[in-house]
């Protein structure tokens, strides 16, 4: 069974991020930048049905510049078969993220798509359900368990009712949200042996894709800022003042 | 604007979680929206009648009593394109996240995930959603229709009744529903305290609670002491102190209550990027220089086990 993986660059979830001088963007001077941690979730459980040998191959699959081969060459030393990079500078909406991913599926024909649940940059939580719509395969996003069998997966899937339990048959797509394992570290020794795994690029136009980004990020600002009140010296004092000043008990 | 509000259900009922979405339909287009609720034998419709609908439209059939968002989706879709809407909108949830995203990709419409402001300026939709965990607030234009939304329930609080009735309308779904993916069951449950999201108090407890009955013991209790819900830190969760679907934060729940009390909680930006809309934010932590004190409007520097008896008592007798 053939497994594919998408990856997102983003910038690494603990940096500071901050507008930039002209409010357009973020703050890209020196910013850390990594593989997104969903992706990185889905990655582990796809090497581990691997390591189980529940799947033959591992497929990472990026879209973006040439700088997110970095974030392949990480997917390929954590125990990725091989990648793809999908290259661009296009600035990239949802939907024509998923239009990509399903031309790179339609090309690779997996049994199985895992992919992060949301990427920690734009936290829009859309592409694995778009992915699913336009591919027709049934869906399992948030996934915090996964079982395969006969040709099924078992999937425990975070809801805001609690955890939900769903069987579908595959292909399918399936989303992973934090809990679904804890990524492997890197060892050196898998770095040195990833370069000279496979890692190929292609353009949107190779796939047939031309997309068409109807959603644009044109400012960025901070929230307002809420100031730090008062220390309180203890519990009365913290109840008199929640019920006399702030009267919210 | 037409607006298609798709009402938050389990399957069987309707949730007041829908109310945010009506609240938006009736700041953004209050002449021109309906609602859709899908399930079977679907209860408490009424939670959606009152706020000036056009209409109603229910959608029971027994391949949709429970919310698979494959089942869901082009019921969805179908109804959008019979209604021509220009935005299919709900109040940003797993349920919404899940299905909303799958109609967008039904439709080929672009998607606005959990707004918190909208406009239209040139001909364009133009809003404001979190971005980066929250650190940072990006405006977003959007060309087209229709426009996938989902908005962010603490932003649009609550509709205003509007004293007339929408009617209710009993709706199609489309011919084939595709029924691959089965729901096998579900596990969870607030134990009778409010809903996180809804309620008006929450006591949030980190990892230093240590084990599930200490957590209960001391954030249950102050949370009951102010009837109020209770919330979890990911480390706790993580660590089998609180149930996931307790989870504030980032990749939790946003809540936004009149009072959030932090308990043993550091204040990591994933955690803020979910409560630091409430309005009034209590920390209590051995720490002084733990972040959380930074957004706290009344911070504490004390050891929860010392004091959180003592302020639940004090909590008790102030409201009896
Ligand atoms: C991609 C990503 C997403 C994430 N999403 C979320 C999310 O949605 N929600 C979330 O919460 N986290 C999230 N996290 C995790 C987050 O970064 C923090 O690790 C987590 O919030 C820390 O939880 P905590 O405050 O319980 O634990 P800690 O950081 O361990 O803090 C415990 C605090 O308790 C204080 N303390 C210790 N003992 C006592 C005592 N006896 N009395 C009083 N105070 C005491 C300490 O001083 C400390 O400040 C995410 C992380 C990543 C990378």
């Amino acid at each position: 069974m053939k497994i594919l993986v998408s990856v997102k660059r983003v910038p690494d979830p603990y940096a500071k991020i901050t507008p930039n001088a002209t409010g357009a963007d973020i703050n890209r001077d020196g910013l850390q930048m990594a593989v997104n941690p969903f992706d990185e979730i889905a990655l582990e459980e796809a090497i581990r049905l691997k390591e189980a040998g529940k799947a033959s191959e591992v497929v990472a699959v990026s879209i973006g510049g040439a700088e997110s081969q970095e974030q392949l060459r990480t997917a390929l030393a954590m125990g990725a078969d091989r990648a793809i990079l999908v290259q661009t500078d296009a600035l990239l909406d949802a939907p024509s993220v998923a239009k990509i991913l399903a031309a790179v599926y339609q090309r690779e024909q997996p049994q199985l798509m895992l992919m992060g649940k949301q990427a920690i940059d734009m936290d829009e939580n859309q592409v694995g359900q778009m992915l699913a719509a336009l591919l027709d395969l049934p869906q399992a996003t948030f996934a915090s368990k996964i079982t395969l069998e006969n040709g099924s997966a078992i999937v425990e899937r975070e809801t805001d009712n609690g955890i939900e339990t769903l069987k579908t048959p595959l292909p399918a797509i399936i989303t992973a949200d934090l809990r679904l394992n804890e990524p492997r570290y890197v060892a050196l020794t898998g770095i040195v042996r990833a370069r000279s795994k496979p890692l190929e690029t292609l353009t949107p136009a190779d796939l047939g894709v031309q997309v068409q980004t109807r959603m644009r990020l044109v400012k960025v600002e901070a929230p307002p800022a809420r100031k730090a009140g008062k220390r309180v010296s203890d519990v009365h004092e913290l109840v008199r003042l929640l019920r006399e000043e702030a009267r919210v008990i | 604007m037409k607006i298609l509000i798709v009402a938050e259900t389990d399957g069987g009922r309707v949730s007041e979680k829908t109310l945010p979405a009506i609240a938006f339909a009736q700041q953004q287009s209050p002449d021109n929206f309906t609602i859709l609720a899908i399930g079977e034998n679907l209860q408490c419709i009424e939670t959606l009648t009152g706020y000036g609908a056009q209409a109603v439209l229910t959608v029971n059939h027994p391949a949709l009593a429970k919310p698979l968002a494959e089942r869901y989706a082009p019921v969805i879709a179908h109804h959008a394109r019979q209604l021509g809407a220009d935005a299919i909108v709900a109040t940003t949830t797993t349920f919404s996240r899940d299905v909303l995203a799958r109609v967008a990709g039904l439709l080929d419409a672009p998607m606005l995930s959990d707004i918190i402001a909208l406009e239209t300026a040139n001909g364009k939709l133009v809003a404001k959603r979190p971005i980066y965990s929250a650190n940072l607030i990006g405006t977003f234009e959007v060309e087209g229709s229709p426009v996938v939304i989902t908005v962010r329930g603490p932003a649009w609080g609550k509709p205003n009744p509007t004293g007339a009735q929408s009617p209710v309308q009993s709706a199609e779904a489309p011919a084939a529903i595709p029924q691959r993916a089965e729901w096998l069951g579900l596990q969870g449950g607030s134990g009778g305290r409010p809903d996180l999201t809804q309620a008006r108090v929450v006591v949030s407890g980190g990892r230093p609670l240590k084990d599930p009955e200490t957590f209960e013991k001391y954030i249950g209790g102050l949370a009951d002491a102010l009837g109020g819900a209770v919330g979890a830190t990911r480390a706790a969760v993580d660590s089998g102190i609180a149930p996931n679907e307790l989870q504030v934060g980032q990749t939790g729940k946003t809540v936004a209550p009149e009072l959030y009390i932090a308990v043993a909680v550091s204040g990591s930006v994933q955690h803020l990027a979910g409560m630091k809309d409430s309005k009034v934010i209590v920390a209590i932590n051995t720490d002084p220089e733990a972040p959380i004190f930074q957004v706290a409007d009344y911070g504490l520097v004390a050891d929860l086990y010392q004091v959180l008896p003592e302020l639940t008592e004090l909590v008790k007798n102030s409201r009896a």
